[in-house]
């Protein structure tokens, strides 16, 4: 029990941690940041209950007025904006990781663990955040899908990344991902 | 160094913050719908008044609030007069002005404790249901102190890198930064079940 609480509370700090990383660019020019790289990881190693949780406590923190989203945002205000449906969605990718990194044990835990942030992080993720377009931007999905597609390159190599970490975390400490515990 | 509440007084630092969460999850209610132009564009405005009334101080930051809306208004606006609906764009990017606008009002004028006990009473329905909701505040406690503390093993790690190498640290401080984090978690939970742990009864 003290375990996952704190585990939850420093992966929500982690998450934010991540956000203040200057982002790196993309030969193409889009500024990607570390942050939903902190969510997907939140999921491949704590499992899809705890990730989900340290996400949701993360957002708390924004909601309750810390600026720690990407680029020194937070507040109530990033929540009906027309990127809300990412932050929305940040939980389910969480659980959806830590979800398929934990079923998908047949295989090296880097494609485990990175089909799980490809699958949460980047295909159900941007299902919300196509969402939030719709309701918060009034655009068509094929258009909000269109306006996103410059930042899709960026996320699927954050998932590839995502799945090495976590087997290079794996390797480190064998006991603390979760998402593979016996 | 966290929090982006304003540090000057105000009228509306003084009202309860559970009110201006009610008005504001009514204001988003009730705004989605609107199709008229004029009505959001008053709403905008009224906004402006509300944080003017604050001062100056309280505009700027209202301002540069909004600073990382721009480049989406322009696209969204740019999308709708090549579909020939100028009118719908107006409308979308006016009601996205105003509601953030007024969400980031409230988050600029309550402190964090009040808006945590607006949280706590929310939860009140949880807690008769026997969720341990008071745990919740000793959660968000350990996180916010822990933001800084892995913020400067971070800005060590990046130190040590640059020592080593001419190329930007990217993410090979990733693997160390989510070790310390899962090292300093297990020093938490030792350090909670010192003083007691979680087995005891609620606290009343």
């Amino acid at each position: 029990m003290e375990r996952s609480v704190a585990l939850i509370a420093l992966f929500a700090a982690l998450i934010a941690v991540l956000g203040l990383f200057p982002s790196f660019m993309l030969i193409t020019g889009v500024p990607i940041s570390a942050q939903s790289l902190g969510v997907m990881l939140a999921g491949t190693v704590l499992g899809a209950r705890r990730g989900a949780l340290a996400v949701l406590l993360f957002l708390l923190l924004v909601a309750l007025g810390l600026p720690l989203l990407a680029g020194g945002r937070g507040g109530l205000g990033v929540f009906v904006g027309p990127t809300a449906g990412f932050l929305f969605g940040f939980p389910v990718a969480a659980f959806v990781a830590g979800w398929i990194t934990a079923r998908w044990r047949g295989v090296d835990l880097s494609i485990a663990a990175g089909a799980g942030a490809l699958l949460g992080g980047v295909v159900v993720l941007y299902a919300f955040g196509v969402g939030g377009m719709m309701v918060f931007a009034g655009l068509t999905p094929l258009q909000a899908i269109t306006a996103l597609g410059a930042f899709i390159p960026g996320d699927i190599i954050k998932a590839v990344v995502a799945g090495l970490i976590t087997r290079a975390i794996w390797q480190a400490r064998p006991g603390a991902v979760l998402s593979r515990a016996r | 160094m966290l929090a982006m509440t304003l540090e000057t007084r105000s009228w509306l630092h003084a009202l309860p913050a559970g009110a201006k969460m009610a008005a504001l999850a009514l204001a988003v209610v009730l705004v989605l719908p609107v199709t008229e132009p004029a009505i959001i564009a008053a709403l905008v405005a009224a906004t402006a008044a509300l944080y003017a009334s604050l001062g100056a101080v309280a505009l700027r930051r209202g301002i540069r609030l909004l600073r990382p809306l721009w480049l989406i208004l322009a696209i969204i606006m740019a999308w709708h007069l090549v579909l020939g609906e100028a009118r719908l764009g107006l409308v979308i990017c006016l009601r996205i002005l105003a509601l953030v606008a007024l969400a980031n009002l409230v988050t600029l004028t309550t402190v964090l404790d009040d808006m945590m006990a607006v949280l706590e009473w929310l939860m009140t329905p949880l807690a008769r249901a026997g969720l341990r909701t008071d745990r919740l505040a000793l959660v968000v406690a350990l996180a916010v102190r822990a933001i800084p503390a892995l913020a400067l093993k971070a800005g060590h790690l990046r130190e040590a890198w640059r020592a080593r190498s001419t190329r930007r640290a990217g993410v090979q401080t990733a693997v160390p930064l989510v070790l310390i984090a899962l090292d300093d978690a297990t020093h938490v939970a030792e350090a909670l079940r010192a003083r007691g742990g979680f087995s005891g009864p609620a606290r009343k």
